[in-house]
């Protein structure tokens, strides 16, 4: 049925675009914050809730090199979503519509998700808690 | 002005149905729970940067204080609600046969219920000292 509406003859004719990489990024980002941060969030309280020892064994495995590589791809993943997300919500009030503005939106979400990644992770080991 | 525009009848508009025949609703609480998760994730992300050491004794030490452990469960009810409502709109736009649509809602809907209460219990279960 929905295969014999008539489509755009022109679909497949396209290049990548900051505006659509940040949607894209947005719902892959949220997929993996939804499914990996929360279960590993689920998992960290529970840990703590159940035993030291249990605590312990997560921490194990956060502290691992994998460990480490997961908490900096899921730390860039929430903030390129936090950023992405608040342009939506500036979008939604119906801001930033015109093309050049909407380009420049877009590219400012990239680079300030990276730049608050990279923050974190600065703060986090200069000043922030210790592991032990 | 970019907020003019009309995608449906008067009387669609006027009874708030559009494709989803729902109206509104599941739009306005994505951008509810975002806005509670913003303001509680960065209350959250800056508490975990201000502890002193994230080990065990820490971690339970901190959750056991009222004032953390309500805008923790807060912060659950806002990030899981969030990601339910925003998981689901993935699954409507991907999955095209109803049978396996209708499951993956299902699987979604018990993992987010599953997940957030066993994050709810500990939060609770650390507070109450269980």
């Amino acid at each position: 049925m929905a295969d014999s509406r008539p489509l755009s003859p022109h679909l497949s004719i396209w290049k990548w675009r900051v505006h659509m990489a940040t949607s894209i990024f947005h719902r892959v980002s949220g997929n993996a914050l939804a499914f990996a941060g929360l279960t590993l969030f689920a998992w960290w309280l529970a840990a703590a809730a159940t035993s030291k020892e249990a605590y312990d064994s997560f921490a194990a495995v956060a502290g691992s090199p994998v460990g480490w590589i997961v908490w900096v791809g899921l730390s860039w993943t929430f903030f390129q979503h936090l950023m992405s997300g608040i342009r939506h919500l500036l979008m939604d009030s119906g801001w930033g519509y015109a093309l050049g503005t909407s380009k420049m939106t877009a590219t400012w979400v990239f680079a300030g998700a990276i730049a608050l990644t990279a923050a974190f992770w600065a703060v986090f080991i200069l000043f922030g808690p210790g592991l032990g | 002005m970019a907020t003019d525009f009309q995608s449906a009848s008067g009387l669609k508009r006027v009874r708030g149905l559009g494709s989803a025949k729902s109206g509104a609703h599941h739009w306005w609480l994505q951008r509810v729970t975002a806005a509670g998760n913003l303001v509680l994730l960065i209350w959250f992300v800056a508490s975990l940067l201000l502890l002193p050491t994230l080990n065990h004794s820490s971690v339970i030490t901190w959750i056991a204080q009222p004032l953390v452990a309500v805008p923790l469960l807060l912060l659950i009810l806002s990030t899981f609600w969030h990601a339910r409502l925003g998981v689901q709109v993935m699954i409507e736009d991907y999955v095209k046969a109803e049978g396996l649509k209708l499951l993956a809602f299902i699987a979604l809907n018990f993992f987010i219920l599953a997940a957030g209460v066993v994050a709810t219990f500990s939060v609770l279960a650390i507070a109450f000292g269980a």
